[in-house]
Order: structure tokens, then sequence, then C-alpha cells
């Protein structure tokens, strides 16, 4: 095991107790702020279902990509995920919660600036939509149910005793649950880009079940996140149960109920799966971060109530805190590849060179796209894809066509080495697809559209289904297996 | 069944906690029983009714400490707790009051002239029917119920009335040709019994308090 490993480890380490320290705020800083549940008690179950939700959903095998898996050197990933547990840390420090996720692409923003990668035009839509919408809707469901409980606990006339009985369990259930979500959702952002330098090997227990490298990989990296819960979480649990709007159990119960609602509808893709198995029209996949969806909630009780507990300059700190994380991250991680690149001398990003060839020209005549334009570009080297992409909107072509030429045009290393296959777990490929794999053994490929030809030459279950709701779970898969297949087989040239 | 073991110890302390209403209740009534015999000349009886309402004051003392200890040791009812507390031991001074004004008639045995038995009689009743109001309003004030409010114009209510009752009735003690010892003795004792209809009152007070807190 190389030293470098762990070192670069250590960052993901970080980024994990950073997550359990903020984020753990949002499944039981309403529970703990009310008085409900103690921060002993919340930090225990918060603990242990982080860790079940990782290692048991959080990994199946090497397929796990995470948002960083965007980022092609480990020593870039390392600075990526330090950045982002650095601007955590310091809105953790501030008590103010905030989005983990968004600090990430913040990151990775940053990362695409230093080395000259394309961001594409959608993430900062995409913040700025989440900063909106999440946290509207959240206030919308919550006052609604809010309303709704309070006028059927008027007629049901609970007692009071048993009425805190159901409460607690009830926020500790959720509270677990949203544990067990937090662990399964983000310990890919925490780890998964390290699956691929994992130090571990597998190991079975009896014959019973075997422990998979990322699952020890996912078990550390969720002991981090517990660690960050316990450590460092009471402040940002208080901030959200307590300092920004005193609320009643009740209220704390609606608020992580309505967050849960929140995620589970517009950021689920199981539920879409569902609707799109019977053919049903889905609800568009918003961006959505539970960190905003809990303050959304709190403050939509809060205005129900006619808007005079809430403490506007708690919620100003939090909306400001929200506003900077992303520029933090990224202006942390640009200045810090800086040193990296060139005071430790370490390759912060894999080289990616554009080229167009002549089968690359014929590919995209293919697709009809008009390809004059390209011409004047061919034999030409790119290294930087925002040059290559500057280069085409001159050239006329829209946003579109320009992702997808980039696409084409990139040169990547494969060489087929099918016993390698084993690694991804016994049911991820369909027989089809494991078959046309075999069938490539020992071939190379220089750009990823060809692999991807090659594949499905072999097999017709390699192709992608035409864009159709019923097909999304089906593209998706596909599309999912395709990446595991360019990140198993991919040559790293040594540096 | 499973539900009912998973919640055993939240009922056992609501009911512990009815428990305690009842207590406060059934000393209020017999209380009334008390006073009607010792007006009426049934010592003995009277005697009886003593022992009663000690031993409801003293179990209710154990239950409203056992409850406020499970209250502060398991937090519950983080919002409210402060609040059930006051009111529980609101609820002990006035079974408190009621065991107080018995030893008081079982020490000086004041002799209670004719003319004056339906008025005591009419104001051991006002009192008793605030305090059983009370103990409903607080039923309802742990059930969340919007009923709190009428329970508690009935206390006011009762209250008003024992107002009433006690001035007729201190005006018609001095009115009386008794010497002045046996009139003070008497005004007394109207006050010992209209203290628990005042108290009653002042807790009920306080419940409307909670329970707009409880609504908001």
């Amino acid at each position: 095991m190389e030293v470098a490993v762990l070192v670069f480890l250590s960052s993901g380490l970080f980024l994990g107790w950073s997550l359990g320290a903020n984020d753990a705020a949002n499944v039981f800083g309403t529970a703990v702020g009310s008085g409900m549940v103690r921060f002993a008690t919340a930090a225990v179950i918060c603990s242990v279902f982080v860790i079940l939700g990782a290692v048991i959903s959080g990994a199946g095998a090497a397929h796990t990509l995470s948002k960083l898996g965007a980022v092609n050197a480990i020593p870039g990933a390392f600075m990526v995920a330090f950045a982002a547990a650095v601007t955590v840390y310091a809105m953790t420090k501030a008590s103010l919660p905030v989005s983990t996720t968004q600090a990430i692409v913040g990151s990775i923003v940053g990362w695409n600036l230093y080395t000259g990668s394309l961001t594409s035009s959608s993430t900062l839509i995409t913040l700025i939509a989440t900063w909106v919408i999440c946290p509207t809707l959240a206030a919308a469901i919550a006052a609604g149910l809010f309303k709704a409980i309070t006028l059927w606990l008027r007629r049901a006339q609970i007692h009071i005793i048993r009425l805190d009985a159901y409460t607690r369990t009830g926020l500790l259930l959720a509270g677990a649950f949203g544990a067990y979500s937090l662990g399964a959702n983000n310990i890919a952002n925490v780890m998964g880009v390290f699956v691929p330098v994992s130090p571990f090997t597998a190991f079975s227990i009896g014959d019973l079940f075997t422990v998979s490298s990322a699952q020890q990989l996912f078990l550390l990296g969720s002991v981090a996140i517990a660690v960050g819960v316990f450590t460092y979480s009471k402040k940002v649990m208080m901030t959200v149960g307590s300092s920004l709007m005193s609320l009643s159990p009740v209220a704390a119960f609606v608020v992580v109920v309505s967050h849960s609602i929140v995620l589970f509808l517009f950021a689920s893709q199981n539920l879409e799966n569902f609707l799109a198995s019977y053919g049903l029209p889905t609800i568009p996949l918003v961006p959505v971060s539970s960190s905003q969806a809990v303050i959304g909630a709190v403050v939509g009780i809060g205005l129900l109530k006619g808007g005079r507990g809430i403490r506007g300059r708690v919620l100003g700190n939090i909306a400001a805190g929200w506003a900077v994380t992303p520029f933090i991250a990224g202006l942390i991680c640009f200045v810090s590849l800086f040193f990296l690149q060139n005071v430790f001398n370490q390759q912060v990003s894999r080289e990616v060179v554009y080229e167009f060839t002549d089968p690359g020209l014929a590919r995209l005549a293919e697709e009809s796209i008009d390809i004059d334009g390209v011409k004047s570009l061919n034999g030409r080297r790119f290294t930087k894809a925002v040059v290559l992409a500057d280069e085409l909107e001159t050239l006329a072509y829209d946003d579109g066509e320009i992702g997808r030429i980039i696409d084409l045009a990139e040169i990547d290393s494969f060489e087929i080495h099918p016993d390698q296959l084993a690694d991804l777990g016994r049911d991820y490929l369909t027989p089809g697809q494991f078959a046309a794999v075999g069938k490539l053994s020992g071939r190379s490929f220089t750009h990823r559209w060809m692999l991807d030809d090659a594949l499905i030459e072999g097999s017709e279950e390699w192709a992608l289904l035409p864009d159709l709701t019923v097909n999304k779970i089906d593209n998706r898969r596909i599309e999912e297996q395709r990446r595991a297949i360019y990140s198993l087989f991919r040559i790293v040239a040594a540096p | 069944m499973k539900r009912l073991k998973l919640f055993y110890k939240t009922r056992e302390l609501e009911s512990q906690i009815d428990e305690f209403c009842e207590k406060v209740d059934q000393g209020a009534m017999t209380f009334k029983i008390g006073i009607n015999c010792y007006i009426n000349g049934d010592f003995t009886a009277f005697e009886e009714k003593l022992k009663q309402v000690n031993q409801l004051e003293s179990q209710g003392d154990t239950l409203r400490r056992n409850i406020e200890r499970r209250l502060y040791e398991q937090t519950l009812i983080p919002e409210s707790r402060g609040d059930v507390l006051g009111l529980l031991e609101n609820m002990d001074t006035i079974l408190n009051s009621c065991e107080g004004a018995m030893w008081q008639f079982a020490i000086e045995k004041p002799h209670i002239p004719q003319e004056f038995h339906t008025d005591y009689i009419l104001l051991v009743d006002a009192s008793v029917s605030a305090v059983d109001s009370l103990v409903s309003a607080s039923r309802s004030f742990f059930r969340g119920a919007e009923t709190v409010t009428d329970f508690m114009h009935k206390v006011l209510f009762y209250e008003k009335e024992g107002d009433k009752i006690s001035t007729r009735l201190k005006m018609a003690i001095f009115a009386d040709g008794l010497d002045l010892a046996h009139k003070a003795q008497l005004r007394n004792f109207v006050e010992h019994i209209d203290d628990i209809a005042d108290t009653a009152e002042d807790v009920a007070d306080r419940l409307a308090i909670y329970s707009i807190k409880r609504s908001i």
C-alpha cells in the first residue's frame, strides 16, 4: 500500500467528518433542538445508521461513481475533496447548515477552471435553482402538513404524554431513516473516488457474505462521518432546531417528515423508476439539498404561525452561507491546486487530448452534425476542453452539438482484459453484455465512442434505447455500466 | 399487543396523571360529604371522611412526586414540562386546602347555629363544584381538547357564586347576636371553605395561559 494513497484518503475522511458534523443536523437537528431527543442518543442512532447505510446501500461494487468521478486524477480529487471539506468545516464552525453537495460541486468547478475542463452550463443554474426551489417546496409542504396535523390533533385528543411518546418515536424513526439515506447517498462523495485505489482487499466471513474492498473503504468513510456527528454536530443542530425558531415537538416532527417528502418526491430516482416502469409521467427531478429542505420546512411552519417566531438574523446568516459555499469551495480548490501542482509536483488532472480524425468525422456525420466547420480543425490537437469549446462556438455550433463533438474528439485509452470483469460483481452485467466484452479481449481502443460501438456490435444490450420515459431506467443503467467499463479498462499513463 | 407493550410506560404515566386528577376530585367530594356530616351533627361519619381525605392527600402527594420525577428523569414533554408541573402542584394545593379545612373543623369543633346551615352547605357545594370543573378542565388540557375553556368558565362561575354566598353568610353571622369570638370563628370557617374555590380559580387562570401556549 502506498503512503500517498493514505495521504489522499485523508482528505476523503476529512470530508466525511465535515459531512457528519454538518448534515447530521438535517436529520436530528429539530429533534435535539426541541429537547425531544438527547444529543447523545441522537448521535449514537445517527452514527449507527449512517454506517449501516453506507456499507449496505452505499456500495454495490466498483460501479459507484461519485460526483467527484469527473475529476480524473487522484491528487486532483484529493484537493477537490479537501476544499469542499474545509468549506463545510468553516460553515459548521459558524453553526450554519450548508449543502455538502454544493461545496463539492463548487470545488469541482474550481478544478474545471484550473485544468481547463468544461463546466456544463447547467451547473450554475442547478445551484441557483436549489437555493430557491428546494426551500420553497419544503416550506409549502411543511406548512400544509403542520396545518393538517394540528387540526387532526385537536380532534383526536391524544393525551399530552402519549403524544409526546409518539412524537419522540416518530422523530427517532425518521432520524434513523434519514441517517441511513445520508450514509447511502453521500458515502460515494466521501469515498467513491478512492475506490479504484482502495488499499483494502476483499474478504469473506464464512461462506455467508463477502466484504468487498469498496465496502471496507465505505466503512472507514462512514466511521469518519460518525466521528463528525459525535464531535462537532451539536452547534449546527441547535441552529436548525432552536436558534432559527423555537419549535414545538410536533413542529419538529413535521419538519423532518416534510424534508424527507421533498427529497423523496423530487430527488428520488426510485420514485421516478417506479412511475416510469408503469409508463406514468414522472415528476421532474429537481436538484434538492437536505439542508435547504430542512431550513425551508422550519421557515414554512414559522410563516404559517405568522412569521413572528423566525429570527431574521439567523435566517440571513444561513442564506448567506448557502450563497457563498460553492464560491468559497471553488476558490479554495483553485488556489490549492496551484500549490499542489507547482509546489508539490502532483499531477492534478489526467491529461486529456482532443483530436479530430477521419473516423471521428464520419461518425459525426452519421449523427447528422454538420462537419464542414469541424473539418477546419482536422489534424489539430487540443489539450483543454474549454479552448476547443471556444473554437467550436466561433464555428456556430450550439451547446448540445459542442458537447457531443468534444465527446467524440476526446482521446482515451482502453485495453480490454475480460478477466478484470470479476471486480464488477457477478450480476452487474447481463450475460449478453458480458459476452460482448469477452469478444473484445485483448483489443485496444483510442476513443470512448469506438469502445461503445464495439460493445454494441457484440451485443445489442449495450445500445441505448429510444429516449422515452419508459426507457429512462434502462438507459441510466446502461450508461452507468458503460462508465464502469471505462474506468475498469482505462489505461492511465504513468506520470 | 406489541403496541401495548411498546408504549407501556407511557400508558402507565398517563394513567398516573389521570389517577392524580381523580384523587383531587375524590378529595373534594369527600370533603363535601364530610362537612355535610359535621353540619348535620354526625361526627363519627365526619371523622371517617377526614381519614379518607387524609389518605387521598398522601396518595396524591406520592403520585405527584412520582409523575414529576419521571417527567424530569425521562425528559418528557420538554415544552410543557414546567406548565404541567405547575398545574399538578397547584392542584395538590387544593387537596391540601380541603384537608386543612377539615382538620380545622376537627380541632376547633365550631358550633354552627341552625340558621347558617343552608348557606354553609351551599358554600361547600360551590367550592367543590369549582374544584370539580377544574379537574375536568385539567383533563381536557392534557388531551389538548377545546373543552378546556368551557370547564374554565364553570370554575369562574362557581368561584363567583361562592364569593356571593360567603359575603352573605359573613354578613348574616355578624348581624347575629353571637359573641364576637364565636362570630370571628364562624367567619374563619367561611373563609377556609371559600379559599378552596379561590385557589381553584387561580389554577384555572394559569391553565388558561398553559392552553394558549399549547395551542400555538
